[in-house]
């Protein structure tokens, strides 16, 4: 807890040579705060709004269809899909298997890759056909 | 006061019996959300619009609104799991962590009940789906 700070430190952050399991790693926790709070917040204020009757359901809807709702939204959209694919990928991690350096750099590649799919794909599908 | 050392206070006592507990109960609470917000998304696409009447009619439905309960009720419990984690990760000052705990602790309760009173209220309310709710 209370860190001597004259005495030194074992080699941590500054010494790796960043890759995509370190980006990952911390993205899955980036994205994990973001939609507790964040997300929380908008997944209470839709319901509540849908609750409180047309005129609070309009002020959400216009807060949502605004520039700054549209970013929050793609924002948190893309954030879950990320925190589900890297979750998953800590499933597999924990059961021991996908640890070998190379399938273990691909599926953390993979995980960014399929998050900027699936909500290029969700939004197309939202855009598209609403 | 005691001249004992933490560690010779606590050596063979064996374990709490608690240790992945926290682990675990993230991960179990991870796989019912990935069952549930697949379902949330698929329902979703399928409604024609995200309207009030559209919304309202969908969680007047038990089908949809127990799901619903459930998915905000794990989501919070998971998201209070993840920030808990955070905070012990990154505030080490004792007093600091124990403000930050219970900080996230009122705040998942209060948006938990929020939300889940919110579904309930349309689950239950009056009005036959698709009719306008009764003028207050």
């Amino acid at each position: 807890m209370h860190r001597n700070p004259s005495r030194p430190l074992s080699p941590h952050l500054t010494i790796w040579k960043w890759g995509p399991h370190m980006l990952v790693s911390i993205l899955h926790r980036v994205t994990g705060s973001g939609l507790a709070v964040v997300g929380s917040l908008a997944l209470v204020w839709w319901l509540v709004a849908a609750a409180s009757g047309p005129e609070a359901y309009r002020t959400f809807t216009d807060w949502a269809t605004s520039w700054l709702g549209i970013v929050i939204g793609v924002g948190l959209s893309w954030a879950f899909f990320q925190h589900t694919l890297s979750g998953l990928r800590h499933l597999v991690m924990d059961i021991g298997a996908g640890f070998e350096l190379g399938a273990n750099k691909f599926w953390a590649n993979m995980t960014m890759v399929g998050s900027a799919l699936l909500t290029a794909l969700f939004w197309f599908l939202i855009v598209g056909v609403k | 006061m005691s001249m004992e050392t933490p560690i010779a206070r606590v050596r063979g006592l064996g374990s709490a019996k608690a240790g992945a507990h926290h682990w675990w109960l993230e991960r179990l609470t991870s796989v019912a959300l990935l069952v549930l917000f697949i379902w949330l998304i698929a329902s979703i696409l399928r409604l024609p619009d995200l309207s009030y009447a559209t919304v309202r009619e969908w969680l007047a439905d038990p089908l949809a609104a127990v799901p619903m309960l459930l998915l905000v009720a794990v989501t919070f419990w998971h998201g209070k799991m993840g920030l808990q984690v955070v905070i012990e990760d990154y505030v080490h000052e004792a007093g600091s962590k124990a403000f930050a705990i219970a900080l996230l602790n009122f705040f998942t309760i209060a948006g938990a009940g929020l939300a889940l009173f919110a579904i309930l209220k349309i689950a239950f309310a009056v009005a036959a789906p698709g009719t306008p709710p009764p003028a207050a």
